[in-house]
């Protein structure tokens, strides 16, 4: 790495602030795996019931349902942050304090969300898709579905605030957001430096997108809660719907681009290599600001009202948020491996696979983004076997790699213990078998989010329990491997 | 199409898996020249972006004309189409008529009356043949033909609550 140039650029702070940013890092590391797991064991149930092996009350489905979707999104959204402030920290100051405000304040939105779903039977899925969470049929309460939505609130709102820090922090390092994203080399204003740090370029891209994206999701919520309390109020469900996909599809998109910072951090110490910023880099994070809010329609296909430009506007641009990956990270991280004389480790192992998860898991996104395709795919199980190729094999992979990094597994060249090994092809095996039978299941029109499945499609569900079952078994390897060593451990940058 | 869109999708995906394969197999023998490495792959990638991007535009122009989805503002009245009017409550659908005839259009004009559904049409082997949305306030028009006679089922396809995949009925296709 080109470690001076990189070095020169580095915030210095107090060892008491470093010590108290390696546990905040640590902190949201541990809370998102242990909601991971506890998320996958949510999976497990749902497939097993789908297939008829366990059985649960529909209401209970539901229920768990919507915390499966609202915990694996506030959990990306979470240990997502933590990866990208731990190294974002090292190129503009960050806040220690606010750091932990935003953690605190997802806890006790999620607090509030635990107790909307169990407490209050709250099932309306974590969509809440107007006008769903105020009319249940008796199934949950008014306050439930308040509550719920609140908690939501409360943690956009604890995001917001550490954005509008990370924007201070960028604005006070770099002058303005365009200079931080690359955009006066990108244009020939200034010469090309390739020491630009990555790091800082994806921040900026997390930091608009989703300052804009939960500032919709807010704007969504407050209708919706008006919408409970006075029913009078109807706003248009098409625009809510368009605010919650867009709100939705940047936030848990924007957690694979805040991760990705582990890619472009580690994988240059691992190899002795460097990843240098450049023209073509700094063009595809500019394309990305746009790609990431542009490709929501893909989510509106069926919704035939919507204007015909909008819906060619979401395949388009679906079709062109796969070209950064495919040609800029993925393809860049190929070439640094390549030849390298890598030593493999399950640190290296996860960042690398992250790659592939990512870049193959674009395939049958952006088929299903073509309008024809759509027809006879939306709302299949090929939905989230695309997401869960993309979550499973893509973001997690760089979260849990980044976590393997800071335990110093991987650094001091240590052989791989046996559990990390079995964790690692646990987890590898069940993730792949988990989206493949999901997109096998979308393929033979199965629908998704029903709780009991037609006899025809009880094979694919007990399958995929099998499959579950493993990225559970991975998992729980993973998070006690963290538990153990993570606390305990110093912080690689110091060694470095 | 869905046969075709799930085997283009298991092809990349094992091409992508063979490049990443080729890789690692590549990865332990170091060579120092890194440069040497990143000007001949530089080169590639440009091709590749090329391709990349030459692919979008042709499936683009050939995937969207003409439009694949029905003319919202058309009547789709008289003697050309069937025309049959759908409402999704929770949780059951109402359908007038519910018999249609094979070899002509049929419009279903779909309205969600409570909240957001989705009518997805399958047909005796379970396949989804086509789908539109049913939202409150809007009425879709979706216009499908269907080949041959038979009974088809309408199945929600969006979640509205807890009987969601309790939500089915019947259609029959003379």
């Amino acid at each position: 790495m080109s470690s001076t140039a990189v070095a020169s650029r580095k915030i210095e702070y107090s060892d008491s602030e470093n010590r108290n940013a390696l546990i905040a890092v640590k902190a949201h590391l541990i809370g998102g795996l242990l909601v991971f797991l506890l998320m996958m064991l949510a999976g497990l149930t749902m497939r097993a019931a789908q297939g008829t092996w366990i059985e649960i009350a529909v209401d209970l489905f539901y229920q768990i349902m919507t915390v499966h979707g609202v915990g694996v999104v506030g959990a990306a959204g979470i240990a997502s942050t933590g990866v990208l402030w731990y190294f974002l920290r090292q190129y503009v100051r960050l806040s220690n304090t606010i750091f932990w405000i935003n953690f605190l304040i997802f806890l006790t939105g999620v607090v509030m969300i635990l107790g909307s779903i169990f407490l209050g039977g709250y099932g309306g899925a974590w969509t809440f898709l107007y006008p769903l969470p105020a009319i249940s049929m008796g199934a949950w309460s008014t306050g439930a579905a308040a509550v719920f939505q609140l908690g939501l609130l409360l943690i956009g709102t604890g995001f917001l605030i550490l954005y509008l820090d990370i924007g201070r922090a960028i604005l006070a390092g770099y002058g303005s957001l365009a200079a931080a994203l690359g955009l006066p080399q990108l244009f020939g204003k200034v010469p090309v430096d390739n020491t630009h740090p990555p790091t800082v370029v994806a921040g900026t891209m997390v930091l608009i997108v989703n300052f804009i994206g939960i500032a919709a999701g807010a704007v969504v919520l407050v209708m919706g809660l008006i919408n409970l309390y006075n029913p009078e109020f109807k706003p248009d469900a098409l625009l809510m719907k368009n605010l919650i996909y867009f709100f939705g599809h940047v936030f848990i998109n924007a957690t694979i681009y805040a991760s990705v910072t582990a890619v472009y951090e580690l994988l240059p110490r691992y190899t002795g290599r460097p990843w240098k910023t450049s023209k073509v880099f700094y063009a595809a994070w500019f394309a990305i600001v746009f790609l990431v809010m542009g490709v929501y329609p893909h989510h509106l296909m069926m919704d035939f009202p919507m204007p015909a430009w909008a819906l060619i506007v979401g395949q388009v641009l679906s079709f062109g948020s796969g070209i950064p990956v495919l040609v800029v990270t993925g393809y860049g991280a190929l070439m640094i491996v390549y030849r390298s004389g890598i030593q493999w480790s399950t640190t290296t192992k996860l960042l690398f696979l992250s790659l592939f998860g990512w870049a193959a898991g674009v395939i049958p996104a952006i088929l299903d983004a073509m309008v024809t395709v759509n027809r006879v795919f939306h709302n299949t199980l090929w939905v989230p076997g695309h997401f869960h190729f993309y979550l499973l094999l893509g973001l997690l992979p760089m979260i849990i790699g980044f976590t393997y990094h800071l335990t110093g597994e991987g650094r001091r060249g240590d052989q791989t213990k046996v559990t990390d090994n079995f964790g690692f092809y646990a987890y590898l095996i069940g993730a792949f078998l988990t989206s493949m039978v999901f997109l096998a299941s979308g393929a033979s029109s199965i629908p998704r989010r029903w709780a009991v499945h037609m006899e025809e499609w009880v094979t694919f569900a007990q399958v995929g329990a099998v499959a579950a079952a493993l990225v559970v078994l991975g998992t729980l390897l993973f998070t006690l491997r963290a538990l153990f060593s993570l606390p305990g451990a110093t912080d690689p940058a110091k060694e470095a | 199409m869905v046969s075709t869109v799930y085997a283009i999708t298991l092809v990349c995906m094992a091409l992508i898996a063979a490049v990443f394969y080729f890789v690692i197999v590549n990865s332990k023998k170091a060579e120092t020249d890194y440069s040497s490495i990143t000007k001949k792959w530089y080169g590639v990638r440009g091709k590749w972006f090329l391709f990349l991007i030459t692919l979008g535009i042709i499936i683009t122009f050939a995937s969207l004309s003409p439009f694949p989805l029905p003319d919202q503002k058309k009547e789709y009245a008289g003697n050309d189409y069937q025309t049959v009017t759908v409402g999704a409550y929770q949780w059951y659908w109402t359908m007038a008529p519910d018999t249609v005839e094979a070899g002509k259009p049929v419009a279903f004009f779909v309205t969600g009356e409570d909240v957001n559904h989705g009518f997805g049409i399958y047909d005796e082997n379970l396949k989804l043949v086509a789908q539109t949305q049913a939202m409150p306030g809007y009425t879709n028009k979706l216009v499908h033909t269907f080949d041959k006679p038979g009974k088809f089922k309408i199945l929600c396809l969006e979640y509205c609550g807890l009987a969601h995949h309790a939500m089915i009925t019947e259609l029959t296709v003379k």
